[in-house]
């Protein structure tokens, strides 16, 4: 590997590092940005002077916002994410298992997304224009405008109920054998498979479609090649990097669609816990859910990045 | 200029639902059979001659709810995708026009924003600010311009190097008279297409919002509130939740339709593909 190529990842992690930081910060400026008092909007108007004194001190409230901000910052740099207003606890132990039920989920989603996105989006682009492209669009529309509830539910409804085949409540503990862990997370991970897919779908026949426009396609039509084997042989190579970027991008949107997702299927996950806690009012656990959620998704777009730059040629040796 | 005939059957089904839901947003209270809050039967009873959608988890007339329903979920959805259009494309303009420390610092500042996922950083936010209706607006609004945003600053950087607008700028006219009188009329039609999508969006979002219950707060609900109402039902085999819905996303792929047709037939204003 040349040196260019790991400057320019490296300036994409220190890239990313920075923004993590500028996210932190707005993560906490939008947490203040009450005109009020938090102490007051987290208690309500009936509380009493007392009640809101302790939350106050509790809070570090009477602390100007940048010396709170480093404190919290500290905290977070060193892995202490403070305790859960409500109920006391650790919030750094409460997110360890449900970040690893919310990666399983995910992950599983994007097992059965990410090929079957890939070889539909072939597909589309080997019979364009003809039924299959049409069909396929036309879903593509159709699920882009389903809202993840929708899916969700209709996946309960016929799957759980009518037909009683999966769990219509995700329930997974600690020390689940794989296999029932895997049949209940099995609706979930369909949901969130139907909400990306068709995205993209549609990203990676464009992508496609983009480079069988060049000249060298057009070469390998005249010489005779079957139209598959033109889309495997020289188009598919050349469309890795904007695919590998594409899944990538679906990767990070997958993260957002988990948070309605768990909700739905009442799965023990980071949406579920900052949906809670957000109703709750629960600034410190929605400040640190929030961060790690920006983090993942800051993450998956680095990695696009970098995977885009390791997959092109031209990027790898610039002049 | 818009000759009826040459409207495709996707743009007539689209104008036509939309339509419909439209007008039974404006007409609600003239409409609906029952009142919003009105608990007219028994709980979760199926649809029969007399409630034609059956009624919902407390015996409120499902029908009158979801009819009620579109004028919240459509008022909200209007307002926030007007809030976000009028921000992010003066903004852009501005940005695009003054350049400078104003265009990098906005453009940065909408960088950050938009790494965040809108709906994390939307429930950070809600998590402080009272929820009402004004809240929720403001949030939508300002979250999704900087989509608006990044479109109208990169069309408005391409109109502001052409010929018309120099003239205009050595004619002596003001930032303002530049801003609307020479780059909004050449920036319409793109932004006009983003217009419909930004509204689904917001539809979306707000529908997601609601069905966490950080929408609109009971007893007003939105389409997305009254999925929330009516979930429990489905393990029971009741279908209530279902309508709310399927109605969101008959909206969206509605207006999906309209706003396709309305990109062909600008790009056809500009000489290209002819499909009406």
């Amino acid at each position: 590997m040349s040196s260019p190529i790991l400057k320019l990842v490296a300036q994409r992690l220190a890239l990313g590092v920075v923004l993590l930081f500028a996210v932190s910060v707005l993560i906490f400026a939008g947490t203040q940005i009450l005109p009020g008092d938090v102490a007051q909007s987290i208690l309500g108007q009936a509380a009493t002077p007392q009640a809101l004194a302790n939350l106050r001190e509790q809070l570090g409230l009477d602390d100007p916002a940048y010396v709170r901000y480093f404190r919290w910052l500290g905290g977070v740099l060193t892995g202490d994410l403070g305790k859960a207003l409500t109920s006391g606890q650790d919030i750094a132990t409460s997110i360890g298992g449900r970040l690893e039920n919310t990666l399983f989920l995910a992950g599983c989603a994007a097992v059965v997304a990410v090929p079957l996105a890939i070889l539909l989006g072939l597909l589309a682009v080997r019979y364009r224009n003809g039924p299959i492209d049409k069909l396929i669009s036309g879903l593509a529309l159709a699920s882009t405008s389903f809202p993840e509830f929708f899916i969700g539910y209709l996946l309960v409804y016929f799957f759980a109920v009518k037909w009683q085949i999966f769990p219509a409540i995700s329930t997974v503990f600690d020390g689940m054998p794989f296999l029932q862990r895997l049949q209940a997370v099995v609706l979930p991970a369909a949901a969130l498979t139907l909400v990306v897919l068709a995205h993209m779908m549609r990203m990676t026949r464009a992508a496609i479609l983009n480079v069988m426009q060049s000249a060298y396609i057009e070469t390998a039509e005249l010489k005779g090649l079957r139209p598959i084997d033109i889309i495997r042989k020289h188009a598919f190579p050349n469309a890795i990097a904007p695919v590998v970027n594409v899944v990538m991008l679906n990767l990070a949107y997958l993260v957002v669609g988990v948070v309605v997702i768990e909700v739905i299927f009442v799965y023990p996950g980071m949406g579920q816990y900052l949906v809670d806690h957000v109703t709750k009012r629960d600034v410190p656990v929605v400040q640190a859910v929030g961060l790690v959620f920006a983090a993942v998704y800051i993450l998956l777009n680095i990695v696009a990045d970098i995977a885009a730059i390791l997959a092109n040629p031209r990027l790898r040796h610039p002049k | 200029m818009l000759d009826i005939k040459r409207i495709p059957t996707g743009a007539w089904i689209g104008l036509l639902v939309t339509g419909v839901f439209l007008i039974c947003a404006v007409f609600a209270p003239w409409l609906a059979p029952h009142g919003n809050a009105e608990i007219v039967g028994g709980v979760w009873e199926p649809m029969s001659s007399t409630h034609l959608l059956g009624t919902d988890n407390i015996g409120r007339d499902l029908l009158s709810r979801m009819i009620y329903g579109a004028r919240i979920t459509i008022f909200i959805a209007v307002l926030a995708t007007a809030l976000s259009f009028s921000l992010g494309a003066i903004l852009g303009f501005t940005a695009a026009v003054v350049g400078g420390w104003f265009d990098t610092g906005m453009s940065r500042l909408v960088d950050l924003l938009m790494s965040i996922p809108t709906l994390i950083f939307g429930l950070v936010v809600l998590s402080v600010l009272p929820s009402n209706v004004v809240t929720l607006i403001l949030v939508m609004g300002v979250l999704d311009s900087t989509r608006v945003y990044r479109l109208s600053r990169a069309v408005a950087v391409d109109i502001n190097v052409m010929d018309f607008v120099e003239a205009a700028k050595l004619r002596g006219e003001g930032m303002v008279w530049i801003i609307f009188r020479e780059i909004l009329p050449n920036a319409l039609s793109p932004l006009i297409s983003e217009l419909g999508l930004r509204f689904i969006y917001a539809v979306l979002f707000l529908s997601a919002l609601s069905f966490l219950g950080l929408g609109v707060q009971p007893p007003n609900a939105d389409w997305g509130g009254m999925v929330k109402e009516n979930k429990d039902g489905i393990v029971f085999g009741i279908p209530a939740a279902l309508i709310p819905a399927a109605a969101i996303a008959l909206l969206a792929i509605s207006v999906n339709l309209v706003a396709d047709w309305i990109l062909n037939r600008t790009t056809d204003l500009k000489g290209g593909r002819g499909n009406g």
